[in-house]
Formats: structure tokens, C-alpha cells, sequence
């Protein structure tokens, strides 16, 4: 009898036989990466949408003269610098939260915790200014269906010959349900990402992921925290720059 | 740490994320915003005509950003190709829509009168 076993009954390795992820990653953290993938096409579309309404009109609101104000402080003459702000403050949460997540590789609970903590705070003070965002705009008359009058609406928008009481009141209204619709998407998703920050870190404190001997939930929550820093890229570039 | 968990994560996977490197991108991407908002408040004012070369400079320092987020902070650099293939990929439809979309809008210029 022969002990060698033929070629057919030989146990297969390869990462696609079966057995193991063949993407050596855990099922929560690929089902993290097409939840993002769904969310990303969301995004998209609303994003797409904005961009086929603004290519289509004849006039549009300007940024500089729409964004210049830093509420409480500055009323008039300030373009960009609230927004600049606000995209400094996600930029570093996300920092925070890949620190987070190499303390994690450490197994260092103090560190992960600690930069936890700032990246639940630069998550509630991009809240904060968004929210004073909001009301300063809300002061101004834009708001979903509503727009300043005729003559407020002048003031921001460039000098321009196609541009007509009409055409400025339509432009300024799609301006306005197109941004409070996706900066409060988007804001919607760094609120529910805040709240999932807390939890995780509550777990973290007690203990949870010591206990388990991973901090792989810091890794799926950073993704979701990624993932709503890289939206902001994306509104900061097409409601602001362009 | 358990034989399991061991198996899942390799001890290699994370060679790519120190300290150091993350400080590193992070300033990256600090020094990209700055330029965008250099062209914004410096270079853009006063000239009009140059917002046709300033958009798609923003558009590209966008995607910048976006690879330097999600191929470092998001790690997806240092996983296997398959993975990254599976997420990036069907991203690429979105050219589809923004192409089926500009297109359309260029008819509503028309409708709008």
C-alpha cells in the first residue's frame, strides 16, 4: 500500500481554497469596507446631482460671498476661513483615530482611550461650528424652500450679464435645499459616527477589547470616522472651492 | 492573544502605519488644503477667467486627499489586492453617472432658457 497521497487529495492552501478569509480580513471589518462602498455611492449621487444642477444654470451663488462670515466673531470680509476651520478640526479627529488605532496594535488601553477622547471632541466641535454655519445661513434667509429676498440675493453673486432678479431666485433656492441637504447628510453621519465613538470607547474603558486581546472594533469605527473625514474632502472642494 | 485572532491578523499586515508616518500624512494633507486655499484667496481673486484652470486643479488636489486617506488612514494601501480591488472598482461606475450627468445637464441649459 502506498502512503504517497495523490495530487487530487492533497489539502489545498491557496488563500482562495476555503477555510480563511481569503482577504486576511475579519467579517466585520469587510462588511464595514461595503457598507462605506454603498455609502460612498450615496454620497456620489447627491454629490453628482448638485454638480448636473450647477452645470445647467446660467448664474450661481458665489462661495467667497456666501461663506465669509466666522459666526460670533467676523460678520463680513472673511471668505473661507470658517470652513477652513472646520476642515482642519476633521482632519486631525482622523488623525487621532489612526493613533487610536496603532495604540491599539500595542495593546496600549491608556493611549487608545486617550485618543479616543480626541476624536469624540474634534467630532463635537465640527458639530459645533456646523451647527453655527447652519443658523448664520438660516439668518440670512437660506434655508430649505426659502431664500433671501430680491434685493439681499445680490450681494452674493458675482456681477454678471445673465444674471436677472428670476434667474438668482432659482439658482439661490437649488443653492440652498442642495446644501442643507448634503452638509446635513454629511453631518447626520459625523453625529451618528460621535455616538459610535463613544460607545467604543465606553468598551474600551471597561475593558472589553483588553479582554478579547483586539482592538479590531477601533479599527472598524476608525473606518467609519475615514470615511466621513474623506465626504468632507469631497463637500469642502465642490460646495466651497469651485 | 488567541491562535484564531492570530491567523486573521498578520504581524505583518501593519508594518505600513508608525507614529511618525502618520504625523507625516497628516501634514500632507495639511499642505494640500493650505494650497488649496492659496489659489482660493490668492491667486483666484481679481481673475475670473483663471476658475477654468482652478477647478480641475481642485478637482485633482481632491483626489489626492481622498488616495492619501484611504490607502494610509484607511489602510487600504497594506491589505491584499483583492480587497482593495473589491472597493475601488465598483467605485469606478461613478464616472458613469458623472458622465450620464454631465451630458444631461448640457440639455437643461436648453430647457431652462
Amino acid at each position: 500500500m502506498s502512503t504517497a497521497v495523490s495530487q487530487i487529495d492533497e489539502v489545498k492552501t491557496t488563500p482562495w481554497s476555503g477555510g480563511r478569509s481569503p482577504f486576511n480580513v475579519e467579517y466585520g471589518k469587510i462588511m464595514m469596507w461595503f457598507f462605506l462602498l454603498s455609502d460612498a455611492f450615496t454620497f456620489s449621487s447627491l454629490l453628482i446631482s448638485y454638480g448636473a444642477l450647477r452645470f445647467s444654470a446660467s448664474v450661481w451663488p458665489a462661495a467667497d460671498k456666501v461663506f465669509q462670515s466666522v459666526p460670533g466673531m467676523i460678520d463680513h470680509g472673511a471668505p473661507l476661513v470658517f470652513v477652513g476651520i472646520m476642515t482642519f478640526i476633521l482632519i486631525l479627529s482622523s488623525v487621532t483615530m489612526v493613533l487610536a488605532v496603532e495604540a491599539g496594535h500595542r495593546n496600549a488601553k491608556k493611549e487608545v482611550f486617550w485618543w479616543m477622547i480626541g476624536t469624540i471632541v474634534g467630532g463635537f466641535l465640527f458639530l459645533g461650528c456646523q451647527a453655527l454655519e447652519w443658523s448664520h445661513l438660516h439668518h440670512e434667509g437660506f434655508w430649505w424652500g426659502s431664500t433671501p429676498t430680491h434685493e439681499a440675493l445680490k450681494e452674493f453673486f458675482n456681477v454678471s450679464s445673465l444674471a436677472t432678479d428670476a434667474s438668482r431666485h432659482l439658482t439661490a433656492q437649488e443653492f440652498a435645499n442642495l446644501f442643507f441637504t448634503i452638509t446635513g447628510f454629511h453631518g447626520f453621519h459625523v453625529f451618528t459616527g460621535v455616538i459610535i465613538n463613544i460607545i467604543i470607547t465606553v468598551n474600551v474603558l471597561k475593558g472589553t477589547y483588553e479582554n478579547r486581546g483586539s482592538y479590531l472594533m477601533v479599527e472598524k469605527v476608525g473606518l467609519y470616522w475615514h470615511f466621513v473625514d474623506l465626504v468632507w474632502v469631497f463637500v469642502f472642494t465642490f460646495f466651497y472651492l469651485v | 492573544m488567541s491562535a484564531e485572532s492570530h491567523e486573521v491578523h498578520h504581524d505583518g499586515e501593519h508594518e505600513g502605519m508608525t507614529k511618525k508616518k502618520i504625523w507625516q500624512i497628516a501634514l500632507v494633507l495639511s499642505i494640500i488644503t493650505g494650497i488649496e486655499f492659496i489659489i482660493a484667496l490668492v491667486i483666484v481673486p481679481g481673475h475670473p477667467d483663471y476658475l477654468r484652470i482652478a477647478n480641475p486643479v481642485y478637482i485633482l488636489l481632491t483626489l489626492l486627499k481622498a488616495f492619501f486617506i484611504v490607502a494610509y488612514f484607511m489602510h487600504l494601501k497594506f491589505e491584499k489586492v483583492g480587497l482593495a480591488l473589491a472597493i475601488i472598482v465598483p467605485i469606478l461606475f461613478i464616472i458613469g453617472l458623472i458622465l450620464v450627468l454631465t451630458n444631461e445637464s448640457h440639455h437643461w441649459i436648453t430647457l431652462r432658457g
